[in-house]
C-alpha cells in the first residue's frame, strides 16, 4: 500500500468505539497530495470522528493512520504537521486578528520580521487585509471563517481538516465561501479534508468524495462518479434526488423495472439477479402515450415550478416516478417514461434498497403488534 | 419600569445592611465623646498613626492574609482545574464533601482546629506516641495560617471551577493543533482564561482574612493580635468607638487600594493579549 509516493496521508483498518457502540466499522482510505477530499454523511456518520483521528485528538481503537508512510497513532496533534479549521472557528477571543494568525509561527520562534509578513501574506489570501488590528469578537461569521483558514494555513501544514466550516453561514455566504475555500486551496496547494452533511458543497468543491454512513464507507469517487454511478441505494438517495427502484437484472445489457424491459450498459450481475436502479429526475423523458412503443405509462399527480424547471410526481402502479422537465405536463395528465441507456444506473442491493427497507418496516410493525397482544 | 420595581429589594438591602452600618461607622470615627458635646475630632486616626504598634498588626493581617490566599490559589486550583476537567460520576460527590464544611459555624470549625493542634491534642497525641512528642502547635503563625487557609479554600476553588467549566475545550484544541504542547497549552489558554476566577477567589478570601479575628484568637492563642482582634477589642472590650471606627476605615482604605490595583494589573493583561 505504501508503495504511492503521492498518497500523503493513509488510513488502514480504523475502528472506534464510544461506550460501546461502533462509530468508526473498518475505515480504510488514502489521501492523495494536493488532493480537495470531502468527507460526506449525515450527522453521526463518523465523519468528525475520523476528521479528530487524522488530527491526533482521538485514537483509534483499531487500525492504524500513515503519514507519508509512517505511522503517526501516537504523535500527539502539537507534533502534527496538519492544521485544523474547527467547526465554530475556536478564535483566540483575547487576540486580535493579526495575533491569532500568528499563535503557530510565535510558538514555533519564527523571526518577527517573517511572522509579520506571513501574516500579511495570509490576510490578502483570505481577502481581509485591513483586518490585522481588528478583535476577532467584532467579525462577522464569514470573516472569522477566514482567520480560522489563515490562523490554519500560516503553519503551511501538509493537510488541513475543515470540520463543517460553512455549518453556521447563511446559504449565499456559503455559495461565495465554498468558491473561495476552493481558489485557497488550489492556490496555496495544500491537501484539504473536508468534513460536511451538504451534498450540494461535497459536489462543487471536491476532487474526491468518501460517502460514509454508519462508519463504513459507502464510495470513494470523484463528485462525477458518486453523482451519475453510486455504487448502492444509500449512496444514490444521499447524493441529490433520485428515483430508487427495485429491478431485475434479466442478462447484462437488460433490466426489468416497472414492469418493462430496459436496454442498459451495465454487465455481470448475473441473470435474473435482484438489483436497485436509479433514475435521476432530470434524466427521465417524458412523452405522450403511444400503443406501439412498449413504454411505462402513469398519470401527473403533481407538479412544481422550481425556477428553472418543474417538478413532477409520476404515479406509475402504484410507484411515485420524479421527474424534471423544463416542459410542464399538467397533473391528471398520462404520460410515457423512457430514459436512455447510459443514464440508467444499475446497483447491488443493500440493507438501505426501497425493498429491503420496507420489508423491515413491515417486520418491525408485526413485531410491535405481537408485542402489544 | 418593572424592572425598576424588582430592584427594590436589593436597594433596600443595600441600605439597611451596608450603607447605613457604614455611615455609622464612619460617623462614630469623626466624633469625640459621643455622649457628650459629640464634636468632630480626628483623634481615632491620630491614636492610630502616632503608635507604630497599630501599622504593625495591620501589616501582620496583610503578611498573614496574603499568605494564606497564596496557598488557597496554589492547593486550590489544581483542585478546581481537575474538578472542572473530570467528567466522573463521583465529581459531585467530591464538591459537596468539599462545601459541607462550609455549613458549619465558622466560630466551631476553627475550635475544632484547637483541638487538633493543642499540646494535648490529636496530632501533638500522635506525635507522641511516635517519639515526637510532645507539640504544641498553637500559638504560631503556621497555625493561624492553616486554619485560614482551611477555613477559606472553598472560597477559592468554586470561583475557579466556575470559570473553568465555561473553557471551550475547541480552543484548547486549537491551540495543541497550531503547536501548543499540554504546558504551552496551559500557560496560554487555560490559566489566562481562569484570571477572572483567581481574581474572585482572591476577593473572597484575601478580604476576609485581613479582617479576621476568631482565628488568631484561638489557634493563635491571642500571641498574633490581627488588625481583626483589635477592631473587635475597641468596639467590644474598651467600647471605645472612635477608635474602632478609624482603625475600620484604614483597613478598608488598604484593603480596597490593594483590590483595585489587583483589577488594574488584570485589565492590562486584558487588553495586551495573553501572548505578551
Amino acid at each position: 500500500m505504501g508503495n504511492n509516493k503521492n498518497r500523503i496521508l493513509e488510513l488502514s483498518g480504523i475502528y472506534k468505539n464510544f461506550d460501546g457502540l461502533g462509530i468508526l466499522n473498518g475505515i480504510d482510505l488514502y489521501i492523495r497530495e494536493n488532493e480537495f477530499l470531502t468527507l460526506l454523511g449525515s450527522s453521526g456518520c463518523g465523519k468528525t470522528t475520523l476528521l479528530r483521528i487524522i488530527g491526533g485528538f482521538l485514537q483509534p481503537d483499531e487500525g492504524s493512520v500513515f503519514y507519508k508512510g509512517e505511522c503517526i497513532n501516537d504523535v500527539p496533534p502539537h507534533k502534527r504537521n496538519i492544521n485544523t479549521v474547527f467547526q465554530k472557528y475556536a478564535l483566540f477571543p483575547k487576540l486580535t486578528v493579526g495575533q491569532n494568525i500568528a499563535f503557530g509561527p510565535k510558538l514555533k520562534k519564527w523571526d518577527k520580521k517573517k511572522i509579520r509578513e506571513s501574516v500579511d501574506e495570509m490576510l490578502r489570501l483570505v481577502n481581509l487585509e485591513g483586518f490585522r488590528d481588528r478583535d476577532v469578537t467584532t467579525l462577522s461569521g464569514g470573516q472569522q471563517q477566514r482567520v480560522a483558514v489563515a490562523r490554519a494555513l500560516i503553519n503551511k501544514p501538509d493537510i488541513l481538516l475543515l470540520d463543517e466550516p460553512l455549518g453556521a453561514l447563511d446559504l449565499k455566504l456559503r455559495k461565495e465561501m465554498q468558491i473561495e475555500l476552493k481558489r485557497i486551496q488550489q492556490e496555496s496547494g495544500i491537501t484539504f479534508v473536508y468534513v460536511t452533511h451538504d451534498q450540494e458543497e461535497a459536489l462543487t468543491m471536491s476532487d474526491t468524495i468518501v460517502v460514509l454512513d454508519a462508519g463504513r464507507i459507502q464510495q470513494i469517487g470523484t463528485p462525477q462518479d458518486i453523482y451519475n454511478e453510486p455504487k448502492n441505494a444509500f449512496v444514490a438517495d444521499f447524493i441529490g434526488d433520485s428515483n430508487i427502484l427495485a429491478a431485475t437484472m434479466k442478462h447484462d445489457l437488460c433490466v426489468n423495472f416497472l414492469g418493462y424491459d430496459f436496454e442498459c450498459i451495465d454487465r455481470d450481475f448475473g441473470e435474473n439477479a435482484p438489483v436497485d436502479v436509479v433514475l435521476r429526475p432530470e434524466d427521465i423523458i417524458l412523452g405522450a402515450p403511444s400503443k406501439n412503443e412498449n413504454k411505462p405509462c402513469g398519470v401527473v399527480t403533481s407538479s412544481i415550478f422550481k425556477g428553472v424547471h418543474y417538478e413532477m410526481r409520476i404515479d406509475v402502479d402504484g410507484e411515485t416516478i420524479i421527474a424534471q422537465s423544463t416542459v410542464n405536463s399538467e397533473p391528471g395528465k398520462t404520460v410515457s417514461i423512457d430514459i436512455i441507456p447510459e443514464n440508467i444506473q444499475v446497483m447491488h442491493k443493500c440493507e438501505h434498497s426501497p425493498d429491503v427497507k420496507k420489508k423491515k418496516a413491515e417486520e418491525n410493525a408485526e413485531f410491535k403488534l405481537e408485542a402489544a397482544n | 419600569m418593572k424592572k425598576t420595581i424588582c430592584m427594590i429589594p436589593l436597594y433596600v438591602w443595600t441600605l439597611v445592611f451596608i450603607l447605613v452600618p457604614l455611615a455609622i461607622v464612619i460617623y462614630y470615627a469623626f466624633i469625640s465623646d459621643p455622649h457628650g458635646d459629640a464634636s468632630f475630632s480626628l483623634d481615632g486616626f491620630r491614636d492610630f498613626f502616632s503608635n507604630p504598634v497599630f501599622a504593625e498588626v495591620l501589616l501582620r493581617s496583610l503578611k498573614i492574609a496574603f499568605i494564606s490566599t497564596l496557598v488557597c490559589i496554589l492547593l486550590g486550583y489544581p483542585a478546581a482545574y481537575f474538578l472542572a476537567r473530570s467528567k466522573s460520576r463521583f465529581k459531585f460527590v467530591v464538591i459537596i464533601l468539599m462545601l459541607l464544611p462550609m455549613w458549619i459555624n465558622f466560630l466551631i470549625r476553627t475550635y475544632s482546629w484547637l483541638s487538633l493542634l493543642e499540646k494535648t491534642g490529636l496530632i501533638s497525641t500522635l506525635l507522641t506516641y511516635m517519639g515526637f512528642g510532645p507539640v504544641d502547635f498553637t500559638g504560631t503563625e503556621f497555625a493561624v495560617i492553616l486554619v485560614s487557609v482551611y477555613d477559606f479554600l472553598p472560597f477559592m476553588i468554586m470561583p475557579i471551577y466556575i470559570t473553568l467549566l465555561k473553557l471551550d475545550q475547541s480552543h484548547l484544541d486549537a491551540a495543541a493543533d497550531l503547536g501548543a504542547n499540554p504546558a504551552k497549552v496551559f500557560f496560554k489558554i487555560t490559566l489566562p482564561f481562569s484570571v477572572p476566577g483567581i481574581l474572585s477567589g482572591v476577593a473572597m478570601v484575601f478580604v476576609p482574612s485581613v479582617t479576621t479575628f476568631a482565628i488568631s484568637q484561638t489557634v493563635g492563642n491571642g500571641k498574633f493580635p490581627l488588625i481583626g482582634d483589635l477592631i473587635q477589642e475597641q468596639y467590644m472590650v474598651v467600647s471605645n468607638w472612635q477608635f474602632g471606627g478609624a482603625i475600620s476605615i484604614v483597613t478598608m482604605a488598604v484593603v480596597l487600594l490593594l483590590m483595585y490595583f489587583i483589577n488594574r494589573t488584570d485589565s492590562d493583561e486584558n487588553g495586551g493579549g495573553i501572548l505578551q
